[in-house]
């Protein structure tokens, strides 16, 4: 079986399951935001079920129009938290204490490996990094499992991807994630496990694995999932707040298909308008220019991400005609860039460096683009109408080329500024 | 069941921000949501749709976010079931959860067109074209689905698994 058979096998009570067969698991941690939440909690309450199933495995972080944006986002906000003190829930995340939350979730050790974790948000895939299977829900079957902790899945055929050869320079996860949607496309992996394998991974640091499995859902897979490692070790080791167990594949576990990548080969990419697929080198698209910088998101707002292009950055100004947000995805990111001076170096550059939200990577505040305006972001997602007006346009790219690309006021790459 | 209603038709991956922009997505009201459906795809599309209406699109329907507001603004414009040649895996839980007929279909969806009226007889999975005069088929719905359905959604099937234990 693959791992992500066992750890589906482990939460239904099964010897073995195989793709295709659907079945009921049990949920380790279930996740909604302010946004999906709202629906849950309304739906939860039509079952008539007397209590959630557990405390403290139901986490509400309201971090998407948080700080409240508007009187109908506080709302909503005050719904998650009305709810979580009737129900008495231990993981309700207020504004200060809160971050984006998959950034959140693994950082504070909610989620570990060969967990079962369900969220009402696509990018629930992200701990699969972990060694975990995760994946994203509707709300309603958020409510559903508030009552019973459970929730229906069909198991899922797995793709591999192996990875091989050293990384180029200003080259990370970002980049082999938007290579490997470029070359597979938005529906690529629709319906199916993403498992990333190889040397390259081996030692690849855990902030690039979350990017990579945050943006299994880019190329329509189910989950994204790594076979943790002494780097997992490492990382959970001090976090965990439960036990955590490590999943891998067998030799003979079935693959639907078994895609590789020469890393050396991968340069700094960028999806252009308007799906992440639509990939090209960085260095190709230095005639666009570019209105909004965003650095930040689920994908790359870690401290890794933050320390990325505060490197590049350091002791130069953002382009004349361009505006430049930093966006820590957590408290803790927040406080660790202030202490590193981070936070001075975005500053003095002339970039915004604001508190954690999820705030323009959805186009919902702190960052909203007019029509005609081009952003280039290290969010995940560049639909239209994604961050604002549905004639503006985002870019997706690294952390460092979205910084180099700050200072140059056009796309451009880390090279050329540094 | 059998459906019956005029066709709008979309091409690949929808996603659900077109479907239903997340400058909306501060409220859930289902009314509310649905007078901002596909508005940012053109074709004037939330002045223009009524009920009873059917979407068509290609490949990957609903992709993106796990957002629920996407099928419910759908249900709410009174648009009767979404025909596909495939859909993006949250978005497809979603609409069974929430009780939105979609049917799965490659031959369909590459052949109707913007305007054409359709028949979609559920239990069956047979699509008919009855402008074109033309038949389709669609994937079956697995049984769970069906068992989904039957009950109203997952919330009744919840509660009256809750209820029986
Ligand atoms: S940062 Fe963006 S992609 Fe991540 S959870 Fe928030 S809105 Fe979704």
């Amino acid at each position: 079986m693959t791992i992500t058979e066992k750890i589906l096998a482990a939460h239904s009570g099964k010897e073995e399951v195989s793709a295709g067969g659907l079945l009921n698991a049990k949920v380790d941690l279930i996740l909604a935001n302010d946004i999906t939440a709202p629906i849950a909690i309304t739906e939860f309450k039509k079952i008539g079920a007397k209590d959630v199933f557990d405390k403290s495995r139901v986490a509400f972080i309201p971090d998407h129009f948080a700080p409240q944006k508007d009187i109908k986002a506080a709302e909503q906000c005050k719904m998650l938290r009305d709810f979580s003190k009737e129900y008495d829930l231990d993981l309700y995340f207020e504004v200060g204490r809160m971050g984006v939350e998959h950034a959140l979730l693994p950082e504070q050790g909610l989620v570990v490996p060969g967990d079962l974790v369900i969220g009402a948000d696509s990018h629930t895939c992200t701990y699969g990094a972990l060694g975990a299977f995760s994946t994203g829900v509707g709300s309603t079957d958020v409510a559903s499992a508030m009552a019973t902790g459970e929730c229906w899945f069909k198991v899922p055929e797995s793709i591999k991807f192996i990875y091989y050869g050293n990384l180029n320079k200003w080259v990370s996860g970002k980049d082999l994630i938007l290579h490997t949607i470029g070359d597979i496309g938005v529906d690529g992996a629709l319906y199916m496990a993403m498992e990333f394998e190889g040397e390259t991974i081996t030692s690849l640091p855990m902030s690039g694995r979350l990017t990579m499995c945050n943006m299994a859902i880019e190329a329509g897979g189910k989950n994204g999932i790594i076979v943790p490692d002494g780097i997992t070790e490492h990382y959970v080791k001090g976090r965990a707040k439960r036990e955590y167990k490590f999943y891998s594949s067998d030799k003979d576990a079935k693959y639907a298909e078994i895609k590789e990548y020469d890393c050396s080969k991968i340069l700094p990419t960028v999806s252009c308008p308007h799906l992440p697929s639509n990939t090209k080198p960085a260095a190709e698209l230095s005639s666009v220019t570019i209105d909004q910088v965003v650095v930040g998101s689920c994908t790359n707002g870690r401290i890794e991400d933050l320390r990325e292009a505060a490197e590049i950055i350091k002791g130069k100004k953002v382009a004349p005609d361009t505006r430049m947000i930093v966006i820590p995805a957590t408290q803790q990111i927040y406080l660790q860039a202030v202490k590193e001076g981070l936070a001075g170096i975005f500053v003095e550059a002339d970039a915004v460096f604001s508190t954690p939200t999820c705030g323009p990577c959805l186009g919902g505040h702190m960052g909203i683009l007019a029509k005609g305006e081009k952003a280039i972001a290290t969010t995940n997602r560049n639909f239209v109408g994604r961050m604002g007006h549905p004639e503006s346009e985002v870019y997706l790219s690294n952390p460092a080329v979205a910084a180099a690309s700050a200072v140059l006021g056009r796309i451009g790459t880390p090279e050329e500024v540094i | 069941m059998i459906l019956k209603g005029r066709v709008w038709k979309f091409g690949n991956n929808i996603d659900t921000d077109a479907i239903i922009p997340a400058r909306y997505l501060n409220t859930s009201d289902p009314d509310e949501l649905a007078k901002h459906l596909m508005e940012d795809a053109g074709k004037e599309f939330p002045s223009k749709v009524s009920a009873g209406d059917m979407i068509v699109a290609e490949a990957n329907f609903g992709c993106g976010s796990s957002r629920e507001h996407a099928p419910i603004a759908i249900k709410a414009a009174g648009i009767q079931a979404v025909v596909a040649k495939s859909f993006a895996r949250i978005f497809y839980r979603n609409a069974f959860n929430i009780g939105l007929p979609i049917f799965e279909s490659e031959d369909a969806s590459g052949k109707i067109k913007e305007g054409d009226e359709i028949e979609v007889d559920a239990d069956k999975g047979a699509i008919r074209n009855i402008t074109r005069n033309e038949e389709y088929t669609a994937k079956p719905i697995p049984p769970f689905m069906q068992e989904l359905i039957s009950a109203g959604g997952l919330i009744k099937w919840t509660k009256k698994r809750i209820e029986a234990s």
